[in-house]
């Protein structure tokens, strides 16, 4: 595949859109194992809902 | 399962942590047909191999403006139904939003630089949109300066609504303005002028940002119910009398 004599264009192109998207991916990720390890941290501390459910449970 | 089941946050987060690993395995597979089929595709008999930027710049400019549509229709939820998933939804649209606009105006600028020789241009859409990604920069800011969330959400959702007159304008900026942009070439009346071989892996690219936007969404969406429920935990924390000694 030869992408000419503007290939620098292209690759920089699909590179920072596979970089921004893994970004998001990576930040995603770790946002909802941040939540979790703290509403764990405060479940295991005493805290309860209203409800007495856990906060992370789906049922 | 109807939209009023869904209202129920743990309903939601049981449906969404169900369906999220099948989107991603969906979205990983289309990406890769979809990144085959651009790599394959021939070169443009006028813009040569730089043609493959198309296949990643359209749809993140389309998601752009779809993103903001789904922010909007979230708002009228927030303020005509008060529905109780619409805010987190605007809210967790908006960073993800940010980025395909981000995406989408610098993809843009590096196919512009060797095809107009010029990497920016004040004119009609060029413009538009980046007005559009300051708008998603001052909502973030809005959603991160309220620390309470029904409030931000009010607030969000009436700017999300007055933001959404810039998106008709995007839209059409190219036929109402004598820009330097091209005119649409795919949703058009008529049909798409595109040839087949690039308007395929085009429409599956599309359809691969679409679905990888659906999954983050779901995912951040997920993420903003658990913060919600962290926060009324720490507030009841918080309001529980101290015993003294």
């Amino acid at each position: 595949m030869a992408l000419g004599p503007y290939a620098s264009f292209i690759v920089t192109s699909y590179a920072l859109v596979a970089a921004v998207v893994l970004i998001l991916i990576v930040w995603i990720a770790i946002d909802h194992r941040r939540v979790r390890a703290r509403l764990h941290e405060l479940e295991s501390s005493g805290a309860a809902r209203r409800s007495g459910r856990g906060a992370t449970d789906l049922t | 399962m109807t939209l009023t089941e869904l209202a129920n946050p743990t309903r939601f987060l049981s449906l969404a942590t169900r369906i999220l690993p099948w989107l991603a395995m969906a979205t990983g597979i289309l990406l890769a047909i979809g990144l085959y089929q651009s790599a394959m595709a021939p070169d443009d008999y006028q813009q040569g191999a730089t043609v493959k930027i198309m296949f990643i710049h359209v749809p993140n400019a389309w998601l752009s403006m779809f993103v903001w549509g789904v922010m909007s229709v979230a708002s009228l939820g927030t303020l005509v139904w008060r529905h109780p998933l619409a805010d987190v939804a605007a809210k967790a649209a908006a960073p993800i939003g940010a980025a395909f606009t981000f995406l989408a105006l610098v993809t843009g600028s590096l196919w512009g630089r060797p095809m107009w020789g010029t990497y920016w241009e004040w004119d009609a859409r060029l413009t538009s949109v980046l007005i559009l990604f300051l708008m998603y920069l001052g909502l973030i800011a809005l959603w991160r300066a309220v620390e309470d969330p029904s409030r931000a959400a009010r607030a969000a959702a009436v700017l999300t609504l007055v933001g959404a007159i810039n998106i008709p304008i995007i839209k059409f900026s190219v036929d109402w303005w004598n820009t330097l942009h091209q005119p649409a070439s795919v949703m058009k009346m008529g049909g798409s002028s595109l040839d087949k071989s690039f308007l395929i892996p085009l429409l599956v690219m599309a359809v691969a940002f679409s679905l990888l936007f659906i999954t983050l969404h779901l995912a951040a969406m997920r993420n903003e119910i658990l913060r919600r429920r962290l926060r009324a935990l720490q507030m009841l924390q918080a309001s529980k009398p101290v015993a003294l000694p």
